[in-house]
């Protein structure tokens, strides 16, 4: 056991090494999947409802979870820290300004919802539900600009420590990467939007959703164009990019007929899929490296990024004991709560059943 | 001023930030969960509706402490990207296991208990409220195994070809004796200021007209009972954790208690007292005996080190504190910033035996045979304005904590100066700190302003009888007066 642990299996990394990656990657995606929900309904508050109760209304439907949905993203930085410091290092030091960016829109998100619920006047509760709106733009924004401003190779030192310029961090693809990941948010929050309000509402959000996907298209297209060009994922990485390439299209073009075809669970499920797949096509692309250096002789890999064997083994049993528990208590949460809230437009005849 | 110095200070400031929210919500969390359970045993209406009145301000508490926690979790990366390096392997399980273990716990628990009221029977609900209060203690274990770390480093090794430290034995990082001094310190310690917070807002509570004098009666009574119990046991597990401290960090707690020159027994302890840092002096009013007494529990139980001392001892153990070619002359030798860690002590502990008295004076005053309180408004004001009382004693004990171990950002193995990140330059970090400051300020005053409009707008009515009715639409946390949102 202990052998086949050490053994390098694949570029120089032994099992623990490429399973941490695997469960960093899939921390992130989860993460996307599920806070895209609260970010694309914070969008919604703004391009959808019409007034103050709407926008209140909206945000009850993420109330519950979004804190939850949250501890992800606590969870794939406290994990990285575990098992790649180095690469924990690097990254949130390298792109300090970014992620500080990040922080203060998961800040102004996170206070919105407690603050709103105790303001009195319209205007006042405006306040908070327009902080609502900006940090569920701002932090998606700024986290996809981070990643797709990793991928593209960034001046490094030996000791690992990244000295991004401002076009470094800021540029075409990290920019089109950002509101991808905005864009697909937004679909998606309005997809759970149509799984969690009254049929009038949910029946809008669909209709806004079949629209508004068209821009996907021209989008993937420019966001591949530029990944072609700005990173070497499609030369070095051929095959699995590309499948990835098309699970991506397959997911939008699924979760756009579904919005034709009114089925709000099947296009939720699919801008999800989108959103993670937006994840998948960056740490597959990273890989054998977790971060890539303009100077490929120094770049981070994720053998040299790792900890120790003990830590990685430890944090293989902790996971694997914590891990089912979360997920089966996580889950419950969503499925005790999956009934559509009351509004306005609530037939009378539901709202009479409910109460009795 | 300094990427050093900025750093720092971000690095206090988050976390003294911060770390008024945690006790405050773990406390509150205690609180309210006694409150519910006493609901469902005692099947008396009030008790829920305490447990939804004291719940909005959990959840304003929470709220505020869930995302300034956030920065800490990224702030080692930001700021700290050296330190993370050398000390990753070891500091950052703790930090994934707390997110795994304790923050999926009380985040999925708390949007739970928040919104299902009506949906479960009172003694399934009152789970849901533990179980969060159990989250956010846990992971109150987990973060201070990492800080103990720390202070004490024990079960790693360091690597020989990349100089990190390497983490070697896991069961000995979690049973890091300095963890299970200073957890009972910090959870015993939220109790207390989670009571005593219940207990002066509810004397602001009776002041106002019309205040609910039966509700805030029982109220106080919880609070004041929560906050006694706490602060006993705060008192006792602090004395406990000093006698841990004398051992692993004695510049820390000669600098507590302003000794420079060792002190042979029988010790006597300054009360209060001036010192001259420069100097390395101190002077003061004495008890003949008593240091003796708090430190060993035993008049004649050794001589101990004075600052002098041990600033001599470390020199010669390892030398200057100049590394990597970067000069900091201003800590080149090993003293701690000793006034501020000797007035902190002072402070903190002063906290705990007023908030003792005062819970005491609280019971009393508000016994059934002759209940005065509500009525005596000097005794109102004094609680009331005691509720900010406990946060200055819970701040006291993270200044003395972590400013102890200066120069070290782990004890003996990496100084504060080393550890910063290489990248980070000054206009950022004024930027960040400006910032966050701000934001701080405007977080805090807004919490206090909701939790003052809470008490005004004071608890639900309660619906004739004692009785709960059959259909109640009060929902802690959702909204406040006549939104039309309902709930599924």
């Amino acid at each position: 056991m202990t052998e086949f642990l050490a053994k390098p299996l694949i570029d120089g990394n032994n099992f623990l090494q490429l399973l941490w990656f695997f469960v960093i990657a899939l921390v992130f995606a989860i993460f996307l999947f599920l806070d895209g929900i609260d970010f694309g309904v914070g969008m919604a508050t703004r391009v959808l409802a019409h007034n103050g109760d709407e926008r209140a209304l909206y945000m009850r439907a993420v109330g519950p979870h979004w804190d939850g949905n949250e501890v992800w993203l606590i969870t794939g930085g406290g994990a990285m820290f575990a098992s790649f410091p180095l690469w924990y290092a690097s990254l949130f030091s390298g792109y300090y300004l970014l992620l500080f960016i990040v922080l203060v829109g998961l800040i102004l998100r996170g206070v919105s919802f407690e603050f709103a619920a105790h303001a009195v006047t319209d205007r006042e509760r405006n306040v908070w539900q327009w902080a609502n709106f900006a940090g569920s733009v701002i932090a998606p924004f700024g986290l996809g600009m981070m990643l797709t401003s990793v991928i593209q190779g960034v001046p490094m030192d030996a000791q690992g420590n990244v000295h991004a310029g401002f076009f470094d961090v800021v540029n075409w693809l990290s920019i089109v990467g950002g509101v991808a990941v905005v864009f697909f948010s937004f679909l998606h929050g309005l997809h759970f939007l149509s799984l969690k309000l009254d049929e009038k509402t949910s029946e809008r959000m669909l209709n806004t959703s079949k629209k508004v996907y068209w821009i996907a298209y021209p989008a993937l297209v420019v966001f591949v164009i530029l990944a072609f060009i700005f990173t070497d994922f499609y030369q070095r990485r051929t095959k699995s990019t590309l499948l990835i390439t098309v699970v991506i299209l397959a997911a939008t073009i699924c979760g756009h007929l579904s919005a034709y075809k009114k089925r709000g669970g099947f296009a939720f499920i699919s801008s999800g899929v989108t959103l993670a797949g937006i994840i998948a096509f960056i740490f597959n692309g990273l890989f054998p490296n977790v971060m890539i250096a303009t100077d490929p002789s120094k770049s981070l890999a994720v053998s040299a990024a790792s900890s120790s064997q003990y830590t990685l083994e430890i944090m293989t049993i902790v996971l694997c004991c914590l891990l089912p528990i979360v997920l089966i208590y996580f889950i419950w949460s969503y499925f005790i709560q999956r009934k559509r809230l009351l509004t306005d437009n609530t037939p009378e005849a539901i709202k009479a059943a409910l109460a009795q | 001023m300094t990427v050093l110095g900025l750093s720092r200070f971000q690095f206090a400031m988050t976390t003294v930030f911060h770390f008024f929210f945690v006790p405050l919500s773990i406390g509150l969390a205690f609180t309210v969960a006694v409150m519910e359970t006493l609901y469902v045993v005692k099947r008396k209406y009030i008790y829920k509706r305490m447990a939804q009145f004291w719940g909005k301000i959990f959840l304003l508490s929470f709220a505020v402490g869930v995302v300034t926690g956030i920065i800490q979790e990224f702030q080692f990366g930001m700021n700290w990207s050296n330190y993370s390096r050398f000390m990753g392997d070891i500091f950052g399980a703790p930090l994934a296991i707390e997110a795994l273990l304790a923050f999926f716990m009380e985040s999925t628990f708390i949007g739970v208990w928040m919104f299902t009221w009506n949906r479960f029977k009172p003694g399934v609900h009152v789970v849901f409220i533990w179980l969060t209060w159990l989250g956010s203690t846990v992971s109150a274990i987990w973060i201070l195994a990492a800080n103990s770390f720390m202070q004490n480093p024990v079960g790693y090794g360091i690597n020989k070809k990349t100089g990190h430290a390497e983490m070697t034995n896991f069961a000995a990082v979690i049973g890091n004796p300095q963890l299970w001094r200073e957890f009972p310190h910090v959870a015993t310690g939220a109790l207390m200021l989670g009571g005593m917070v219940v207990v002066g807002m509810s004397a602001f509570g009776f002041m106002h007209k019309n205040a609910d004098r039966a509700f805030f009666t029982r109220s106080i009574r919880v609070g004041a009972i929560i906050a006694l119990i706490g602060s006993i046991l705060v008192i006792i597990t602090g004395d406990l954790q000093t006698l841990e401290i004398i051992k692993d960090q004695p510049m820390k707690f000669a600098a507590t208690e302003g000794i420079y020159e060792d002190l042979k027994s029988p010790a006597p302890w300054m009360v209060v007292g001036l010192i001259n840092e420069g100097a390395h002096k101190s002077a003061g009013l004495e008890i003949p005996g008593m240091l003796s007494l708090l430190a060993f529990h035993k008049l004649y139980g050794g001589t101990i080190q004075g600052m002098n001392t041990l600033n001599q001892q470390f020199l010669g153990e390892r030398g200057k504190i100049i590394k990597n070619g970067i000069a900091h002359p201003e800590i080149s030798d090993y003293y701690v910033p000793t006034n501020v860690l000797f007035w902190s002590f002072r402070f903190m502990a002063a906290v705990g035996f007023a908030v003792l008295i005062l819970a005491i004076c609280t019971l009393w005053f508000t016994r059934k045979s002759k209940n005065t309180l509500a009525d005596s408004r000097w005794k109102l004001w004094v609680l009331g304005v005691c509720t900010y009382l406990p946060f200055i004693g819970t701040t006291g004990g993270w200044l003395i904590t972590e400013l102890g171990r200066y120069p070290w950002i782990v004890y003996g193995l990496q100084t504060i100066a080393d550890a910063v990140s290489p990248t980070a330059t000054v206009p950022s970090l004024l930027f960040t700190n400006i910032v966050y400051f701000l934001l701080f300020c405007l977080m805090g005053g807004v919490m206090i302003f909701y939790s003052r409009r809470v008490l005004h707008q004071g608890p639900e009515p309660d619906p004739e009888g004692a009785t709960q009715p059959a259909t109640e639409g009060s929902h802690v946390g959702a909204h406040a007066a006549n939104r039309k949102v309902a709930l599924a």
